[in-house]
């Protein structure tokens, strides 16, 4: 399988992707730096966590009118997976993959800590009672029109919904596909779920699994 | 071409919440000043351009206004253009 992960000023969770593609799944990444457009020659696209272009006018706004974005979206009208995290999550809403925004959590705060997460819509019963991921994000509140949010329920879009709303988030919104299914942002961090957690319950460890594995059926569907 | 000095005011829709504009209103009523019911804080964008007109500058600032300047799901965006002699 080739993966790449999408890169920019102020990316920092791009490391965390590349380690856990590689060391849990032997996947080799390429890092794509954002002023190169390229080819659309991966079977799955990651556009990862931080803070692109230093959260400048808005979360993943400069990002979304970069030159590799326009590669990412040749890459989406041919249907390749495509998976944004967290700051990738705002990107891809910025960029019009995905429908909405995302804006300043409902209590103000940046909300770094794990949440509960249910499966919902196309991935309804997905995943085990008490699944949960971590989060670290200031603008994570899901906002869309009213048109959007009916599109987004009917067609089973709302991938992953938080147990708790830790943000405001509209529907309870963590994760979201576009109407096709193949462009996923999420604002968890499955890629920060992987090792044994010695400091958190038992039953956190090593979550992310079952999302990457997830998102792998993509690739091959 | 001819040049211009173009805005675009972006605010955030009134159903959105806007957390400094809030901080302002609820630090001027801690000073006592309870007559400010709603403090709204937004972006004033300047923009120079050259265009041939200046319907053809307010289109590029349209434009770009739409493409990046805000977003729609949470903002709106008054543009201004204005002629300048060089």
């Amino acid at each position: 399988m080739k993966a790449a992960i999408l890169t920019f000023p102020g990316s920092n969770c791009d490391q965390d992707l590349v380690s856990a593609l590689k060391t849990e799944y032997q996947i080799e990444a390429e890092l794509l730096w954002h002023t190169r457009a390229f080819d659309v020659a991966h079977d799955i696209y990651f556009v990862p966590g931080g803070f692109s272009y230093g959260d400048y006018l808005r979360t993943g706004a400069l990002a979304a009118q970069s030159r590799s974005l326009g590669s990412l979206r040749e890459a989406a009208a041919k249907g390749k997976p495509i998976v944004g995290i967290c700051n990738g999550f705002q990107i891809l809403c910025e960029a019009k993959l995905l429908p909405g925004a995302l804006i300043r959590n409902e209590n103000l705060q940046h909300i770094c800590e794990w949440v509960g997460l249910k499966g919902d819509g196309d991935w309804r019963g997905v995943y085990p009672d008490g699944y949960a991921l971590p989060v670290s994000h200031g603008e994570g509140n899901f906002i869309c029109s009213a048109d959007d949010l009916k599109s987004i329920q009917d067609n089973g879009q709302a991938l992953l919904r938080y147990t708790q709303n830790p943000n405001g988030a509209t529907f309870d919104i963590a994760g979201l596909a576009s109407a096709n299914k193949r462009v996923i942002g999420l604002m968890p961090h499955p890629e920060r779920a992987l090792k044994e957690q010695p400091d958190a319950a038992v039953s956190k460890a090593r979550f992310g699994r079952l999302f990457f594995e997830k998102i792998f059926s993509l690739v091959s569907a | 071409m001819k040049h211009f000095n173009a805005t675009a005011t972006v605010r955030f829709k009134k159903s959105v919440l806007e957390p400094q504009g809030k901080a302002i209103q609820l630090s001027l009523a801690e000073k006592g000043s309870h007559e400010f019911s709603l403090v709204r804080v937004g972006k004033y964008i300047e923009v120079e351009l050259e265009a041939v007109s200046l319907e053809e500058a307010k289109q590029k600032m349209e434009k770009i206004a739409g493409d990046m300047l805000y977003n729609d799901v949470m903002e709106t965006c008054e543009i201004h253009v204005q002629e300048v002699a060089i």
